[in-house]
């Protein structure tokens, strides 16, 4: 069964240094507490995993937290470029930063991998592009029933993945909506999972569309009201698209940077 | 050809939108990327076709929304769409076995048999010029739309004889690629400019130039192609928007949540 666990104590017990860790939230409930607080212990040497690396990633990234990062699309939506993420490729700052690419579906289908254990996951993708070149994570496979030669890619199975959701009740039971991504996958592929959830209900009354996690699927919950800021948790928040469109700025230059962490991440207490 | 000067009154943006939002048949269902062709997407279904289907990769089948979202994951999406559904989902059971007619994608790069990059720029892939944000959706929504239809805007730079990364297929290095590489769907049907429309050719699937915009003339579409461009004849003009389309499409741009003057 899933413990409730204060942030700061679950990031400490849960992520390590050298983590294989995923944090994802498909535009909708993102952790960005949760990240924040990994940045704050400052850890080092993770692989980062997450389809979408937008402004949490970029964070984390230019934090110096990450050795290496796997993903499919690595941008500030409807915004533009992800300037950590870049100078971290182009300049190796702060430290250098492996790739390890994919598509959006060749990603979502590691995670599916993952979370049925099973080793890898059959779809038609990839072909004829230059991403399997780059990576020995996607290779092909002959259909034994017709012969068709289908795309293989290598199963996801993360140290930890961290998630945010709407609701927990005492018992660690999770509850989600909205646009639910591929957080079910990524925390049923993971060997531990922390979910930060805006508040922690007596009883989960049903909302359509829902995702319940049971508890005992689960490592940890945090309550963390707020935790997906900037962006959002339906039925609690609205996307700030104007954070959004201020992080073009902020992230550009890297001692702008380095101030926003410092006063944003660093001096914020957990939570925060 | 000199065409007439530009009309006064529209931005080559703008007659880009406009220009791909008309290619869009009412009722059919087309997979949506954020920025101009999700632009073009509402404005075809606030205007000629308001039962387009709108699939967003965030899982939003359906969605209606009645502002402009700034990303594919927007609230917006989520309250007004038929149904949503997990990212896995949307890839595996509505892109993979062909249900969406039309795919929609940008590009920082294109070549002459419409392949895409929007991955690096720069021949070394481990030491980029310039670092995209990679793939996305795009190399499956390439394969798998029965159609897809490409918005970018034209000049050298973005139309190269070589895209320095194939992220997503076009025709390949020619015809037959597609079909011998297995790809369900049919490629590029059309590719939508600031200055005309190219199509494949039915023959040697070459990207040409059938239509200008107004005020285009076909020299400036050559000088924006960094390959010998081939030119359709008759080349013709599209139609100038007109004042309806500009009037939706103005509405619509100022109703993106959370935009500022």
């Amino acid at each position: 069964m899933a413990t409730l666990v204060p942030l700061a104590q679950a990031v400490a017990e849960l992520v390590r240094d050298g983590d294989v860790v995923a944090l994802e939230g498909f535009t909708h409930l993102i952790p960005f507490a949760a990240g924040h607080e990994i940045i704050r212990q400052r850890r080092q040497e993770l692989t980062l995993v997450r389809m979408t690396p937008d402004v949490i990633y970029d964070q984390l990234i230019g934090a110096g937290c990450a050795r290496r990062l796997v993903f499919s699309w690595g941008g500030n939506p409807g915004v533009g470029s992800l300037h950590r993420f870049r100078d971290a490729v182009q300049h190796s700052w702060p430290r250098p930063l492996e790739l390890e690419e994919h598509s959006h579906a060749g990603m979502a289908n590691r995670y599916v991998a993952g979370a049925s254990g099973l080793p890898f996951a059959v779809l038609r993708g990839y072909t004829g592009t230059d991403l399997p070149r780059h990576t020995a994570n996607v290779s092909s496979v002959d259909c034994p029933f017709t012969g068709e030669t289908l795309t293989a890619v290598a199963a996801l199975r993360p140290d930890v993945t961290v998630v945010h959701a709407q609701r927990a009740d005492r018992a660690g039971n999770v509850q989600l909506w909205g646009i639910t991504g591929v957080q079910k996958e990524a925390v049923l592929a993971a060997h531990r999972s922390l979910v930060t959830v805006e508040e922690v209900v007596p009883e989960l009354t049903p909302v359509p569309g829902q995702v319940v996690l049971p508890g005992w699927a689960v490592t940890a919950v945090a309550e963390v009201p707020g935790g997906a800021h900037p962006s959002y948790a339906q039925g609690y928040s609205v996307r700030d698209n104007d954070f959004y469109r201020a992080w073009d700025a902020v992230s550009r230059d890297r001692d702008t940077f380095r101030a926003w962490l410092d006063r944003h991440v660093h001096r914020a207490g957990a939570a925060a | 050809m000199s065409g007439p000067p530009p009309p006064a009154g529209w931005t080559a943006d703008e007659m880009m939108t406009v220009a791909a939002a008309r290619q869009l048949r009412d009722g059919v269902a087309c997979f949506v990327g954020i920025g101009l062709p999700s632009t073009a997407a509402n404005l075809a279904r606030a205007t000629h076709a308001p039962d387009l289907v709108l699939v967003y990769e965030s899982g939003c089948l359906g969605a209606k929304p009645d502002r402009l979202p700034l990303s594919i994951g927007d609230g917006v999406l989520a309250d007004t769409a038929d149904a949503v559904v997990s990212v896995p989902e949307v890839f595996n059971y509505w892109l993979q076995p062909g249900r969406i007619d039309v795919g929609f994608l940008g590009a920082a790069q294109l070549d002459r048999y419409g392949n895409l990059n929007t991955t690096v720029v720069g021949d070394d892939y481990a030491a980029p010029a310039v670092r995209l944000p990679g793939a996305g959706g795009a190399p499956e929504i390439a394969a798998s739309c029965r159609e897809v239809v490409v918005i970018v805007r034209q000049n050298p730079r973005t139309f190269t004889s070589r895209v320095d990364f194939v992220t997503s297929v076009g025709y390949g290095t020619g015809p037959g690629d597609r079909e011998r590489l297995g790809l369900r769907g049919g490629g590029p049907r059309l590719v939508i400019t600031d200055l005309g429309v190219l199509e494949p050719d039915p023959v040697s699937c070459e990207l040409t130039l059938t239509r200008l915009h107004p005020g285009v003339t076909r020299e400036q579409a050559r000088a924006a192609t960094g390959w010998e461009l081939a030119v359709a004849e008759p080349l013709t003009t599209n139609d100038p928007p007109t004042a309806h389309e500009l009037a939706v499409l103005r509405a619509l741009q100022a109703t993106a949540e959370g935009s500022r003057p």
